[in-house]
């Protein structure tokens, strides 16, 4: 290993002054970016009011939101009257009309078991005292002095109301006993009746009944094939709406599709006028440079707002707003793509004497097409997300049933559902559009 | 040369033209094909679009430019009145010429217009996240990237990790943020930040991996740590690249918070909307003036730093 004295340093210094002297800009960019980043961050925090909004959010309805996603609940009421206990379920109940759940356990000494999450947490009633059991603990809630009442020591997850004991059992449920009735809400895994709804014959049967009834069994509606009866039953699904979500779904692709393809083709021959190497009159080369820039600045949401108006809500509008946008966007990236060709191509097709025409057809053309293609490509799958949001704003497609799904905060399983479809496409598709576009370029694409 | 060597090369010389015209064919038929894909798909989906939509293309086609006419103020005056507050003498006490109601009061007499407040709302939310993206985005990418992944396992589930959320629909983030933290621009904040973090990734991861490794050698061979590796030889490069990006970015995220905006984040996207589903003519035309302008600006200002920073047409526009 050599090491250097001072005057080779010095040497060093003197032949290289621009890394050894920086600007003091140029030194203390990094710096300066980190301060004016950080203060900027404060000052962020400051005007959205950050510190409030957490403070103030609704941070338990995180776990009751997510959990809904993959999981629902039954709600059932048992009125104690008497000797008798009748339980009753709410009217569009997950378990159909007439359920008799096996959960909910008749004992021959007149009180009643229902298992909230096996017999670990489950709770006994007649109709003068429930006893609570879970974690471990059993606590004895005495109805009969017209309010329900609990002695000895409440542990953490029973809380005592005046009019009602309410007993927490986690993921699971929740029981809550009144002087004159229990109500029970109990979480079960998964989404509820994804198949047929409780008002289709085939509620509650298994695959293989249905395949049979499908397939050898009498017919249910007379008139009517099974296997035409239960598509139906399946696509009308009352919970989870299958035929009109696939629809809307279908928009979204079509309403990506139209005005990607709209916008190619319109944009195509306005990018050889806006290249600036193909057509030579700057004026020309501006102007349309200029209305891509509009096109692109205007933006999606206000052509998607006005052409709600004009052509009503429905995919129509949204093909025609991503139409014009796409025009803007797609000129621009194929007017850059064309300035940036080699010129060797054609000034060889100019010197055979070729027409304009055909000097850009052969000249030209080969070279820029399968960059455009990979782009429009990309525009395809990026026009897809975006047809999604502006669906919400009235444009067609599966952005208005999500938007509506979330708004009312109950249907969180029909926006997994809807969210799990939307991924599938985009993957699907950004698959294809990576095997097209790496046949097209010719070198592997990630 | 003699005659009789040239006579087995004219020949070959004639299979060539023969399978090279073959090959034109078969091209030519390819791409005949697929244009007549193309065409059934596009009429297939023409029609489709048409009959699910609420009003139909041909009988709205004399009405598409009737919006002109609520659009079209009696008094032009009033599009300045409404972008700069101005009370203007049309107000009968409605909803359509209130101008001065929304003023936001800052020192004493002084204002800023209720629509400047409402760009710099969702201004501000695009920069935001913008910058929580870059932030995350930059340690993600350096995982992700082929030839500076600390572990290959890593590097796939970061990789996918940022595909889920380049998927994953913005407004399904806002609508669960907007029903936890209340409706208002941080539920926007976070949908675009996690969409955000999984474009800049998926760019940035690009280009560490076309950096030119012979840094990343020298750093090794004096035995340098990952962090180092990562800080000495690869960021030096990239950082032009990622800062080009983040701007881009930023373009596409000044669009997306205004959409969010519309449906449920606040800012000028919301109010838009309201003005034009009641046909506000004047306070329509602000908006849409006040975010043609922002939006041109922006564009023009990042694609100004951009060719200072990575020269002229480094890359192509991509989302």
């Amino acid at each position: 290993m050599t090491f250097i004295d001072a005057s080779q340093a010095e040497s060093i210094q003197e032949r290289y002054p621009e890394v050894f002297q920086r600007s003091f800009f140029k030194r203390f960019a990094p710096l300066l970016m980190v301060i004016s980043l950080f203060l900027y961050g404060i000052y962020a925090v400051w005007f959205f009011e950050i510190p409030k909004a957490i403070s103030e959010g609704h941070w338990e309805r995180v776990g009751i939101y997510l959990s809904q996603w993959v999981s629902y609940d039954v709600q059932a009421e048992f009125r104690l009257e008497g000797d008798t206990i009748t339980p009753k379920y709410p009217r569009f109940s997950p378990l159909g009309n007439d359920p008799n759940p096996d959960w909910v356990k008749q004992n021959s000494d007149r009180t009643m078991t229902v298992e909230i999450r096996g017999p670990s947490r489950a709770v006994t009633f007649s109709d003068t005292e429930a006893t609570l059991t879970a974690h471990g603990e059993t606590v004895r809630v005495e109805l009969s002095g017209g309010k329900p009442t609990v002695s000895g020591n409440i542990p953490s997850w029973v809380s005592v109301y005046d009019e009602d004991v309410v007993a927490d059992m986690g993921f699971a449920g929740e029981v809550r006993v009144e002087a004159d009735r229990v109500k029970i809400r109990k979480r079960f895994l998964g989404w509820a009746n994804f198949i047929f709804d409780p008002q289709s014959p085939f509620f509650g049967k298994s695959m293989g009944e249905v395949i049979s009834l499908v397939t050898t069994g009498p017919q249910i509606e007379p008139g009517r094939s099974n296997l035409a009866l239960a598509g139906d039953n399946f696509l009308n699904n009352g919970e989870w709406q299958h035929g009109d979500v696939w629809v809307k779904l279908l928009q979204t692709i079509i309403m990506a599709f139209l005005g990607t393809i709209l916008g190619a083709v319109v944009s195509f021959p306005l990018a050889f006028l806006a290249a600036r190497n193909i057509t030579s009159s700057r004026f020309v080369n501006q102007s349309f440079k200029r209305f891509f820039d509009f096109l692109r600045s205007v933006d999606m949401l206000i052509w998607a707002l006005f052409f709600t108006r004009a052509f009503g809500p429905g995919p129509l509008a949204g093909s025609a707003a991503i139409f014009l946008t796409e025009t803007g966007t797609l000129g621009k990236i194929y007017s850059e793509g064309l300035e940036n060709i080699d010129d060797k191509p054609r000034e060889g097709v100019q010197s055979t004497g070729a027409n304009h025409v055909l000097v850009q057809r052969y000249g030209v053309m080969p070279q820029v097409v399968p960059v455009m293609i990979s782009q429009t490509l990309y525009q395809w799958e990026s026009n897809i997300r975006g047809a999604t949001i502006i669906g919400a704003v009235g444009a067609g497609g599966i952005g208005l049933k999500l938007w509506e799904a979330m708004r009312t905060n109950k249907n969180w399983e029909n926006v997994a559902y809807m969210v799990l479809l939307i991924l599938l496409v985009v993957f699907i598709f950004d698959s294809i559009s990576n095997a097209l576009r790496s046949r097209l370029i010719g070198k592997p694409q990630h | 040369m003699t005659f009789a060597d040239s006579q087995p090369q004219l020949q070959s010389s004639h299979d060539i033209a023969e399978s090279w015209r073959k090959v034109v064919a078969r091209r030519r038929m390819y791409t005949g094909l697929g244009l007549l894909v193309l065409f059934i798909g596009f009429v297939g989906s023409v029609r489709f679009a048409d009959e699910s939509n609420a009003g139909h293309f041909f009988d709205r086609l004399p009405h598409l430019f009737d919006f002109l006419s609520w659009l079209v103020p009696k008094d032009w005056s009033d599009v300045w009145r409404a972008l700069f507050d101005i009370a203007s003498p049309n107000d009968k006490g409605g909803q359509e010429f209130n101008f001065d109601r929304g003023r936001v009061y800052i020192w004493g007499d002084f204002y800023i217009p209720e629509y400047f407040e409402l760009m710099i709302i969702t201004f501000n939310v695009a920069l935001v996240s913008t910058i929580i993206g870059f932030i995350f985005a930059v340690p993600l990418s350096f995982m992700a990237a082929r030839n500076l992944t600390p572990s290959n396992p890593l590097r796939i589930a970061v990789k996918r990790f940022m595909e889920f959320l380049r998927a994953f629909p913005e407004i399904v983030i806002a609508g669960l943020f907007s029903a936890i933290l209340s409706i208002g621009p941080i539920a926007a904040i976070i949908a675009i930040s996690l969409h955000c973090i999984g474009a800049l990734g998926k760019l940035f991861y690009e280009v560490i991996e076309n950096v030119d490794m012979r840094s990343d050698e020298g750093m090794r061979s004096v035995g340098a740590s990952w962090l180092e590796r990562v800080r000495f030889a690869a960021l030096p490069q990239v950082l032009p690249n990622f800062m080009s990006y983040a701007l881009l970015r930023l373009e596409i995220n000044v669009r997306a918070s205004t959409i969010i905006g519309a449906v449920g984040g606040g800012g000028i996207g919301e109010e838009l909307k309201l003005s034009i589903s009641r046909g506000f003519g004047a306070k329509t035309l602000a908006l849409v003036l006040l975010l043609f302008v922002t939006i041109f600006a922006v564009d023009q200002f990042s694609a100004w730093l951009r060719r200072r920073l990575v020269g002229e047409n480094a890359f192509l526009l991509k989302h």
